[in-house]
């Protein structure tokens, strides 16, 4: 069959470089298995090191954030599921935090611990993700294999709960629609009895082990200086030896109250930053067992209660008139949240995680930005690969961990 | 006549608004007695500042646009404040003919956040701060290519977002949600170029329309015609797709339940 | 040799398979569907899980290649910006006949919820697409039965390339 009749050309055709010594120009992406989705990126290279490097992003905007600014708050709730796609409900707790604290309502406490399980499931479910892609790329496929399947687990747990596997938003503004079904604790416990060992199975696997210590061991150095300059966060951050966890310093829904531990270090390089991510998924279980205990001694009650704002729960609704209205006039007109500008920063498995709303009093948001942490961890390698060789370049991207959903948005 | 509709701002607008409302503000507070008050008084000392209050757990400080880079070198060295979380614009065009830019800085040490807020009018452009945070670098790019706020000293200013041949900057508020002209024939444009577009046709924007003659992207199920081909000149007795029957049920066999009987 | 005479015909025996070119030709292809490793989006995840060890879609002759000029059918998964558009189109065109398309989910196949200024409004209007899988995310069940799909699809072609009623064009 002939080639179809379209006018794309040659790809360097349109692109223009000043070159003036014998350097190649060569791209990456945007369609690359290991730029972890749509990450383009136009490197010049001398042999096989990289001294230019060119980010180029935006081949997954989706005008999320226009988006928010035509939808009501209740309505863009589950668009914020596909911002970082692999820890859904980290965004759509951000989002839920934000508006939440825009109102001023205080979420039950039942709900809190449902979020907070969730919220630590779903930074298990990243970072098992996270191996699996930077493991598969520096050339371990094994762990691909393995990790995918522990994470098939907890992807059961949280289909379980809200019935969705990857876009869960199983968050509300004011709290949680649903309680954890019958069983799900018991099934969690059996999880996170199983996910230690599992972890230690990839830690014997790989941290000794000599070619995954060559390939990550002074790779990708990100000077304490430059994690600040560029606004890194989470591991980025923390994998340059600076201790910031938003978790901890600026606490949100239990966390308080929980006991663990922020891991930090000050190696400053990719295997570092794999040393963190297995860190902290430890401290993800822990965290999860504590929560298991609290959740008993909770009440029922798993939306606030916010007439103005929030849709009182389902049996008021079909027995009493006045919360039926509301929750008509909810549904149809949205909420209206005063006037005023929040940020609300979360620590997602990312890094930080914030929506920027500004509200003009009407249900729509007059602004919307969401502070994504792959943005600027995408932004920084700009400064960091020049120098480094070819084959360094995918490791490095894989242990910035973007996710290019909250990249372009 | 034709209802008139405001151009200058295609956001979704309330359906219905009480006559008698008035929007709420959130709870302002001074900045007196609070922990950033000391550094109020740094900034106040190098900058002027027109406003600073206290909302939902940070404090707000509006300066002139002119002075946003000694602001932030004052906040930065002086007050620690050594990170720069996220920077852009909100759209004020339509009411004031102006921007609005927020710096969102944050003191690691204390924890603590400040938010900057300066007004640009619509042609003016502000400075960049890339030799005080890396990440404008990025950031205002973002800036730049959402609402066409041009940034003076910035190393690399182009779209960053959208592709380089774009027109419009979406953020505005002028700029509709689905996008204009441009837009919706940017890649056939692109790809087949102009003279394709008889061909390939608009963009379906109701994502519920089912068009029941257009036999290529809907089938009868059992009666499938090849990709593209006339359905009246195909063959009725090609031999339709076999199900197994554990997985799915054909429904083309055996008595139609009626359910209108009106039909 | 009377003794070693066999009646192939009657006693069940018979190491003669008789079929057609086409049937033969469509049995190979259909059987080992390379698919373009695309991740757009959301999808991608699933179309990893797919690959991955609960899922196991080896097992059906699917192996994910990373290259277009090895690749029998490209999966779209997930949203295709107009940014991206181009390159879509140019790595179809890289592929080598005979090529599939699957559209995978509600992005691929019509923009689904992102109806905005940025999103391509369904990948059909740049590539030709074979089957359309909805969901958002499908499941990696869900893309398993795509490729099935596809395999019966392919079967029931004419393995000649002229000969197909393809209007490979929208």
């Amino acid at each position: 069959m002939q080639q179809q009749p379209n006018k794309l050309k040659p790809f360097f055709e349109n692109l223009e470089f000043e070159r003036d010594d014998n350097t190649m120009v060569i791209n990456f992406g945007p369609q690359h298995p290991s730029a972890h989705g749509q990450l383009r990126l136009v490197l010049e290279l001398d042999g096989e090191q990289v001294v230019k490097a060119y980010p180029d992003i935006g081949y997954l905007h989706r005008g999320i954030e226009k988006m928010a600014e035509n939808m009501i708050y209740n309505e863009f709730l589950p668009t914020t599921d596909r911002m970082d796609y692999i820890a859904s409900t980290s965004n759509n707790y951000a989002f839920a935090l934000a508006v939440e604290r825009l109102i001023g309502v205080e979420v039950p406490r039942r709900a809190q611990v449902i979020r907070t399980m969730l919220l630590e499931l779903n930074r298990i479910i990243s970072h098992l993700f996270f191996l699996a892609t930077h493991a598969l790329d520096v050339g371990a496929m094994s762990i691909f294999l393995y990790a995918f399947r522990e994470r098939e687990y907890a992807m059961d747990l949280m289909e379980d709960y809200c019935g969705a596997r990857l876009t869960h938003s199983a968050v509300r503004i004011g709290g949680v629609p649903l309680d954890l079904p019958e069983g799900w604790l018991s099934d969690l416990t059996t999880f996170i009895d199983k996910l230690p060992e599992q972890i230690k199975l990839y830690e014997d696997l790989l941290t000794e082990n000599r070619i995954w210590r060559m390939r990550l061991e002074d790779v990708g150095i990100v000077t304490p200086e430059q994690a600040l300059e560029w606004g890194c966060t989470g591991v980025m951050l923390r994998g340059s030896g600076i201790e910031y966890d938003v978790r901890k310093e600026e606490p949100y829904e239990l966390y308080g109250e929980l006991d663990f531990d922020i891991p930090v270090s000050d190696r400053c390089d990719s295997y570092g930053r794999y040393r963190l991510y297995m860190e902290e998924m430890k401290q993800s279980v822990r965290i999860l067992r504590q929560l298991i205990g609290m959740y008993a001694k909770t009440d029922s009650q798993l939306m606030a209660h916010a007439p103005q704002y929030i849709s009182a729960p389902k049996e008021e609704i079909m027995t009493q008139n006045y919360a039926l209205m509301q929750h008509f006039v909810l549904v149809t007109q949205g909420m209206r949240p005063p006037k005023g500008t929040v940020y609300a920063p979360t620590e997602s498995p990312k890094g930080e995680l914030g929506f920027w709303i500004r509200s003009e009093g009407e249900p729509y948001a007059y602004r919307l930005k969401a502070r994504a942490p792959s943005f600027f961890h995408t932004g920084i390698l700009q400064d960091i690969l020049p120098g480094t060789y070819i084959p360094d370049v995918v490791t490095i991207i894989g242990s910035t961990n973007i996710v290019f959903g909250e990249v372009d948005r | 006549m034709r209802k008139y509709t405001p151009k200058d701002n295609v956001q979704a607008k309330a359906k219905y608004t009480d006559r008698f409302w008035v929007a709420p503000r959130t709870p302002r507070s001074a900045v007196e007695g609070e922990h950033y008050e000391a550094a109020l008084a740094r900034l106040k000392e190098s900058v002027e500042v027109l406003d600073a209050w206290i909302e939902l757990g940070q404090m707000v400080v509006t300066i002139r646009p002119e002075q946003n880079i000694e602001a932030l070198r004052t906040l930065k060295e002086e007050c620690g404040y050594a990170m720069c979380s996220e920077l852009s614009a909100v759209d004020y065009l339509a009411q004031d003919g102006e921007f609005e830019i927020f710096y969102q800085l944050l003191n690691l040490e204390e924890a603590k956040r400040i938010c900057i807020l300066t007004r640009i009018k619509e042609d003016q452009a502000i400075e960049s701060i890339v030799p005080l945070y890396a990440m404008a670098k990025f950031a205002e790019r973002e800036m730049y290519d959402m609402f066409g706020i041009v940034v003076n000293n910035h190393p690399y200013l182009k779209r960053i977002i959208m592709p380089d041949d774009w027109e419009g900057h979406p953020l505005r508020k002028t700029y509709p949600l689905e996008g204009d002209e441009f837009a919706s024939w940017y890649e056939v444009d692109k790809i087949f170029g102009k003279e394709y577009r008889d061909i390939i046709g608009p963009e379906n924007r109701d994502p519920a329309r089912i068009d029941r003659y257009d036999t290529q992207r809907f089938s009868r199920i059992g009666h499938e015609v090849p990709f593209g081909a006339d359905p009246e000149l195909v063959d009725e007795t090609e031999t339709p797709i076999e199900y197994s029957s554990d997985v799915l049920v054909d429904y083309n066999k055996g008595p139609h339940k009626v359910l209108d009987k009106r039909k | 040799m009377a003794q070693h005479q066999v009646n192939y015909a009657s006693s069940g025996g018979l190491p003669v398979a008789l079929t057609t070119v086409d049937k033969l030709l469509n049995w190979g292809r259909s059987n080992s569907l390379w698919p373009l490793t695309y991740g757009l989006a959301c999808c991608a995840i699933e179309m990893m899980a797919s690959g991955a060890s609960r899922f196991d879609f080896d097992r059906m002759g699917v192996i994910f290649r990373a290259s277009p000029r090895q690749a029998d059918v490209m999966i779209l998964a997930g949203t295709l910006s107009k940014k991206h558009a181009e390159f879509a189109r140019r790595l179809y065109d890289q592929m080598a006949e005979p090529k599939w398309v699957i559209s995978m989910g509600s992005c691929a196949n019509t923009g689904g919820m992102f109806n905005t200024y940025a999103t391509v409004q369904g990948v059909d209007r740049i590539i030709p697409v074979d089957i359309y899988l909805p969901g958002c995310a499908p499941r990696p069940e869900t893309l398993q039965y795509a490729m099935m799909m596809l395999q019966k699809k392919i079967r029931r072609e004419p393995a000649d390339m002229k000969k197909r009623k393809l209007q490979r064009f929208v």
